[in-house]
């Protein structure tokens, strides 16, 4: 665990770096037209003209101008610390000092992150545990049935192919349309997202026995049953874990996605309404929470499986 | 099944048992279909096995001696001949317990210790769970790993694994024990000790016992009765009593009687191979 801090953390400086200096040349122009109307003088010409003109020239002619692109109100790409203050503001800002916070009302705000995060992460665990379940019977399924074995996968795979913001929308519409609304809906794409790996995973973990553990169960007259508790369940723990981990990312994704149409909170419907009014600091810390989120259900997942494997008697 | 169903299923096999041979093959075959055609895996094999005896199938690879253990367990279903187990077809006699099988990999779950291992059979089987305990209290002081039920297999060495894949072969009281190289895996100093514990056991138990092996030294030290084996296609060349006395210390191995019968068993490998 310690080994692995100090290299993380100079990955972490690496992407500050870049980001930082990235910042200046993509809010350039808006910086440049911004100082002209303050009655600054710019190299490049007029605005128009300097929309042929390459942003890094740009920089490079107007060096002490080009530094503002750091501290713009609606920057084209915000820089760290401009997220990182809004992220702070939007969470325990908002609820530890705003009007309608925590400490004045005793209920979240609902404009703050955590009332969205929480939103999503509801309909994230329960897509995430319908998903699951839904792999898990599949995969049994496929292992003890040679028709489902052969008609499933390839339809699990294909359900894949289809793009899931093209897909969102209309799940969302047709179950709004016979009256489900709410969770239900971003937890159904969710699920449709996270059953997926499962389905591989444990397809793969449940044919692990290799043909002496499954004569061994032959000799002792054990039936499907016993066979799948006993031994094939077991020993598909391992994959299981593997497709856990990536099932709950790919469930946060899906959730993020259903509420992009629905605008009824959560992290999705603050990042398009932060789109709508052009609020790129909104968006990027909705952004960051949605990483924080997936990261800590990943290492929720992570700290399952240990103990999970450790109960197993676990060599590690 | 029911326990109590399946005890007198196992009690209707010994009363028959002692009517005849425990293992009886009479004109036994077996062709497997593969891709490149037919491949007769064993021809015309007969074979009779009392009560209590050990024998010993000897032969090079793809003689067919892991197959007719197969075939005694109902694992592979004979094309042609008679075979009983226990005076029964063989698969009734599998579902009436009539062996315990040990595989050449001791095949313990990792997830399990060494006693919930040996449990397993019980458990499928529909023990009451104060029997189970004392079944597999019972069969680990038999293969001598009393103390160790609560390890996980990783924590044993090979030879202690394999012979907790004994103990779980044991659990259920069947009165065969059919083993497929079950020390083949395992360096040769182990082999000799495991040897020397499994005569020991074979005598306090009195199971029959058919034992596969690759060595000569392992076939004659163990058996009553070594049958040796020829490939392609898997015959019995050879069928030696042995004249070796039950009780057999390790150094019986340096006897005149000893070598004359490994003597004997090389012959008939030469002979199956010449033959070819």
């Amino acid at each position: 665990m310690r080994r692995s801090v100090l290299p993380v953390l100079w990955v972490v400086l690496a992407i500050l770096v870049v980001w930082y200096v990235a910042a200046i040349p993509m809010n350039v122009r808006e910086v440049l037209t911004q100082a002209e109307r303050g009655g600054a003088q710019v190299w490049g010409g007029t605005a128009a003209e300097r929309q042929e003109r390459s942003a890094l020239a740009l920089v490079a002619r107007n060096p002490g101008v080009a530094m503002a692109g750091w501290s713009q109100e609606r920057p084209r790409l915000p820089v760290p610390h401009q997220v990182a203050v809004e992220l702070w503001q939007s969470t325990v800002g908002e609820e530890v000092f705003g009007r309608r916070g925590f400490v004045q009302t005793g209920e979240f705000s609902n404009r703050s992150l955590i009332t969205h995060a929480g939103i999503t992460l509801g309909a994230t665990v329960v897509g995430f545990l319908i998903g699951t379940a839904a792999g898990v019977l599949l995969a049994i399924g496929i292992v003890h049935n040679r028709a489902m074995d052969m008609s499933v996968m390839p339809w699990a795979v294909i359900s894949q192919t289809v793009p899931i913001v093209a897909l969102a929308p209309m799940i969302v519409v047709v179950l709004n349309s016979v009256g489900v609304q709410g969770l239900l809906p971003k937890a159904v794409i969710s699920a449709y997202l996270s059953f997926f790996p499962v389905v591989v995973g444990m397809v793969k973990g449940l044919r692990a026995p290799d043909r002496m553990q499954l004569d061994q169960m032959h000799t002792w007259n054990a039936g499907t049953g016993d066979t799948l508790r006993k031994l094939r369940l077991p020993a598909s723990v391992p994959y299981l874990f593997a497709s856990l981990k990536v099932a709950i990312a790919a469930a946060l994704v899906g959730t993020i996605v259903g509420e992009l149409p629905v605008q009824r909170g959560g992290l999705g419907a603050r990042m398009l309404a932060g789109s709508y009014y052009g609020q790129t600091v909104q968006i990027w810390a909705a952004l960051l929470m949605a990483a924080v989120l997936a990261a800590g259900l990943v290492g929720l997942v992570g700290w399952l499986e240990r103990r999970t494997l450790r109960a197993m008697g676990g060599a590690a | 099944m029911s326990p109590d169903g399946s005890a007198q299923m196992a009690n209707a096999a010994s009363l028959s048992r002692t009517a005849g041979p425990v293992i009886e093959a009479q004109g036994v075959n077996l062709v497997f279909q593969t891709a490149d055609g037919p491949v007769q895996a064993l021809r015309d094999v007969s074979l009779s096995v009392a009560k209590g005896e050990f024998v010993s199938f000897i032969g090079p690879s793809g003689c067919g001696k892991t197959t007719l253990l197969r075939c005694v367990a109902a694992l592979e279903t004979p094309s042609s001949g008679r075979l009983t187990v226990n005076g029964m077809d063989p698969d009734a006699a599998r579902k009436a317990r009539a062996y315990g099988y040990v595989f050449q990999a001791a095949g313990l779950y990792p997830w399990r210790t060494i006693a919930g291992n040996i449990r397993l059979p019980l458990e499928i089987m529909g023990f009451p769970r104060a029997e189970q305990d004392a079944r597999v209290d019972r069969v680990l002081r038999l293969v001598d790993l009393a103390g160790f039920g609560r390890k996980y297999p990783w924590q044993l060495s090979g030879g202690m694994q394999q012979r907790a894949s004994i103990a779980r072969a044991l659990a259920f009281d069947a009165d065969i024990l059919l083993m497929d190289e079950p020390f083949g895996a395992l360096d040769e100093i182990v082999r000799d000790r495991l040897n020397e514990e499994l005569l020991g056991l074979w005598a306090r138990t009195g199971k029959t016992t058919l034992f596969v092996t690759h060595s000569i030294p392992e076939a004659v030290y163990l058996s009553t009765k070594i049958v040796v084996m020829s490939p392609r296609p898997g015959r019995i060349t050879d069928i030696i009593d042995s004249p070796l006395p039950r009780e057999r210390p390790l150094d019986i191995r340096e006897s005149p009687e000893f070598l004359a019968v490994a003597h004997r068993v090389r012959e008939g490998l030469r002979a199956g191979h010449i033959e070819v």
